[in-house]
């Protein structure tokens, strides 16, 4: 029988041992955990920068007024209440006593206010709510009205929500900056504060505990609940290569790896001093988008055709290897197990047919314009997914021009409007977390609102009015038919093209509990024996 | 040999402006934008625009460029997009780890390849001179990458005798600073040591077929002062000539080692910028390597007059 060496074997070999063995004097002190995060923390303004990276260091530091718990149902966190007006036009929200920033001032409402305002120009459903918006002004020193238009039942779930950017609590004077500049104070308003003299950018970060933040008294759960922090240290350690991460937490020189690739999980687990478990239960959702201004995917057909042809287990297994528990397919736009997902109108993705895909192209009068494929090489999750829809297309028969580049550069290309062959693009890849395709909230990527929808520039009304009877639905039932017709539009029009949904791991050393799967690392409840 | 030193050190000015004006001109027709890495994957086109506008990105390239010269002139190497930190100051914090990483790689390139070349030219043609040159191959067909994993496999994880990765500074002790450089200096010394072997060996076989040695020898002096007295010394520039080069290249090399041993250093500030497309910090690495190469070069100039006392200035 032939062996052949690839890519996983390789990296198992040089990703090195799995047996125990003994750990080189390392130790921090139990009080100090060191985490390896899923990427360079290289800015910290969770409102001007809304990469993950950023979200997750920012929940340690800054509080929230309302956050999810494991449920996805809004609790109060700094807020200790609320009153809606019966018109359901005024609410009205007093803060809990005690809150501190970590300047030792408290947290009044006057922060809260402006803290609100910059957040509501960066987030989509802030900006949905400062449309409708005709009063945000404080009433005293604990509490604080926000006078609508019109009603917005989704007023908690867009202050407790932890898609980036949540709306984190800034002390008056920091969030006075331009949303759209950077904060150069981190003054926080959470459990653990930010070292900033110790910050590396691009190597390390440094969090130390708050001893003037006042949990709740209930159970953590999310960002909701007590955030009670049994370390006193956190330092956040940059790891760029996933070998040394490995082998740094086989030999106890960090405590906790966000993201070990699944091609070095098989060693993780064989250690009998590492835990290994499903990071994030909501996963993330795979994707491709299509151009809709330019030929040849302005035609439904041929966004049609290519949905036909896709076979989301390819894709999938491209990404996770043979592991089937990291893995499921998606016959729509949301994240499975979440309490409105549905598969409506998922039929297309369910059985691939090359023949018939072929047949809509011809149909179409397809006449192999050239389909520019922009591909980021840097990240295993879009070059993956590229390398096989090119195989895709060339089996359909188009014309494909595999354009291998960076993130960065896929970055700035994706947001150029002109034809492909002035610059543009036809194609590109990328994916979602699913913690922010659980509903149409903050779900920027299956909104269809042309030049205002995100890159593709979808323009298909249909979709757009399954997102507003979403907003407007009273209960889980309207919601769940606003859903129901939101998926279908969507995958009719192609809004995008999804691969499939897929789960990565955590890894942790023994001696340290308290971790829980979660759409970000908490740490609160997070302690660390010697 | 004043005025030597200032004209080189005078002519490093127009070298200087002419990388700063390719650095930069590169930059600016380079694709990227550090705007839509700020925003995040989610934001949309709008938002991407504003954040560019914000940044300054927009503007025409002379203003651009006519700004950053003029910062440059004041001693300012401008502002990090993404950390909003001067570019001085972040690479204050990376210079010590990679100048520490490049000091250790030297000195054991250094104390290790040059007696093994004279060794290898001394034996030359016996198994040793063929196991040093054997050695020397291997370390240029190795990649970096692959040593520095075997090394970590083996030292780190295996037989538990030093870290896997990290730096600690020279300020917390000698031995826990040299403990974390060990392994990167051999993994990225080695190549350097297989090419200052083999310079080594072949200059020494040149120089030991001269005369003045054949002299040496019928003067009854002993190998050890043939060898390392009077050969050594006269095969010393082009040796010189290859560490200096060697010098050069460990900038490139450290770019690697340091990310696989999470060594916090100039190497990686790099690649995160570029990753990034955080110019300024960009631009300031450039120059300060620029500035760097030149001064190299010039050391090495000024070592050739102590080893060859027909060089002078």
């Amino acid at each position: 029988m032939a062996h052949s060496i690839d890519r996983r074997t390789v990296l198992g070999a040089l990703g090195l041992a799995a047996f125990p063995m003994p750990a080189l004097s390392q130790g921090a002190s139990a009080k100090t955990l060191r985490f390896v995060p899923q990427s360079n923390l290289a800015n910290f303004d969770p409102i001007w920068g809304t990469q993950y990276v950023v979200r997750n260091a920012a929940a340690l530091v800054w509080d929230t007024l309302y956050g999810v718990d494991e449920t996805l149902t809004p609790q109060r966190q700094m807020v200790e209440s609320e009153e809606v007006s019966s018109d359901g036009l005024t609410w009205t929200f007093k803060l809990r006593e005690g809150l501190k920033f970590h300047d030792n001032t408290p947290v009044l409402a006057k922060d809260v206010v402006q803290s609100l305002k910059r957040w509501a120009a960066r987030d989509p459903m802030g900006l949905m709510i400062t449309a409708i918006q005709k009063e945000l002004a404080p009433i005293d020193d604990r509490s604080w009205k926000w006078v609508l238009s019109r009603p917005f039942p989704k007023m908690l779930l867009a202050l407790a929500k932890n898609n980036a950017p949540c709306s984190f609590i800034m002390p008056e004077r920091i969030a006075q900056t331009d949303p759209f500049k950077q904060v150069t104070e981190y003054i926080g308003s959470g459990p653990m504060r930010f070292v900033r003299e110790d910050w590396v950018p691009g190597a390390k970060a440094v969090f130390t505990r708050f001893e003037g933040y006042v949990p709740r008294q209930e159970k953590a759960s999310w960002l909701a609940g007590g955030k009670n922090m049994l370390l006193d240290r956190i330092e956040w350690v940059i790891m760029p290569d996933p070998a040394t991460a490995s082998a740094a937490l086989q030999n106890g020189e960090v405590d906790w790896w966000e993201n070990p690739i699944s091609d070095l999980v098989p060693l993780l687990k064989r250690n009998r001093n590492i835990a290994v478990d499903i990071a994030d239960p909501l996963g993330n959702i795979g994707s491709f988008r299509m151009n809709h201004l330019h030929p040849p995917f302005d035609n439904v057909k041929i966004r049609r055709a290519v949905l036909t042809a896709l076979n989301q287990e390819d894709y999938m297994r491209a990404l996770v290897g043979s592991d089937d528990a990291l893995w499921k397919p998606l016959p729509g736009f949301f994240t499975p197990g979440t309490p409105i997902y549905t598969e409506a109108g998922g039929e297309v993705l369910k059985q691939r047919n090359i023949a018939a895909a072929k047949k809509l192209l011809a149909e179409a009068g397809y006449k192999g314009e050239p389909v520019i494929c922009v591909v980021a090489q840097d990240q295993p999750i879009t070059k993956s997914q590229g390398d096989i829809t090119a195989d895709l297309l060339k089996q359909m028969g188009m014309n494909v021009d595999f354009v291998a580049t960076d993130w960065g550069t896929t970055g700035q290309r994706r947001a150029v409007k002109t034809p492909p062959a002035q610059g543009g693009w036809n194609m590109f890849h990328t994916w979602h977390a699913g913690a922010d395709c659980i509903n149409p909230s903050s779900y920027t990527a299956v909104r269809a609102n042309g030049d205002k929808a995100w890159f593709g520039w979808p323009d298909l009304p249909e979709v757009e009015k399954g997102v507003s009877d979403w907003f407007e639905a009273k209960d889980l039932a309207g919601e769940k038919a606003a859903m129901d017709r939101l998926n279908t539009a969507a995958l009719e029009g192609v809004v995008y093209a999804p691969t499939g949904f897929f789960l990565s791991y955590q890894a942790w050393r023994k001696n340290v509990s308290g971790i829980v799967k979660g759409p970000l690392p908490f740490f609160w409840g997070v302690s660390k024996t010697a | 040999m004043l005025r030597y030193i200032g004209q080189r050190v005078l002519a490093t000015v127009p070298v200087m402006a002419i990388v700063a004006l390719f650095v930069f001109s590169l930059l600016y027709i380079a694709p990227g934008d550090p705007a839509a890495i700020i925003a995040g994957d989610q934001a949309t086109p709008d938002d991407i625009a504003r954040i560019r506008e914000s940044l300054g990105l927009e503007r025409p390239f002379l203003v651009r460029f006519g700004e950053w010269s003029w910062q440059i002139l004041n001693g300012d190497l401008g502002t990090s997009i993404f950390t909003s930190l001067p570019v001085t100051a972040l690479i204050a914090q990376r210079i010590e780890p990679t100048l520490s990483l490049m000091l250790v790689t030297l000195v054991l390139a250094i104390t290790v390849a040059v007696p093994l070349g004279v060794l290898a030219a001394w034996k030359a043609g016996t198994w040793i001179d063929r196991l040093v040159m054997a050695f020397a191959v291997f370390g240029f067909s190795v990649p970096v990458f692959v040593v520095a994993y075997l090394l970590a496999y083996v030292f780190a994880l295996e037989l538990d005798w030093l870290p896997v990765q990290g730096y600690t500074p020279i300020a917390n002790g000698i031995w826990p600073w040299l403990q974390h450089l060990i392994l990167p200096s051999v993994a990225l010394g080695l190549v350097y040591i297989a090419l200052i072997a083999r310079i080594t060996r072949a200059t020494m076989l040149e120089i030991l077929s001269q005369d003045y040695i054949k002299t040496a020898r019928a003067k009854g002096l002993g190998q050890r002062a043939i060898l390392f007295l009077h050969a050594l010394k006269n095969a010393a520039v082009p040796i010189v000539t290859v560490i200096g080069i060697g010098i050069a290249l460990l900038i490139g090399g450290a770019v690697v080692t340091e990310s696989v041993f999470v060594i916090p250093g100039l190497g990686r500030l790099t690649i995160d910028a570029i990753l990034r497309r955080d110019y300024p910090v960009i631009q300031g690495i450039v120059l300060l390597f620029s500035f760097t190469y030149v001064l190299v070069n010039l050391g090495v100039d000024l070592v050739y007059t102590l080893v060859d006392p027909r060089i002078r200035y």
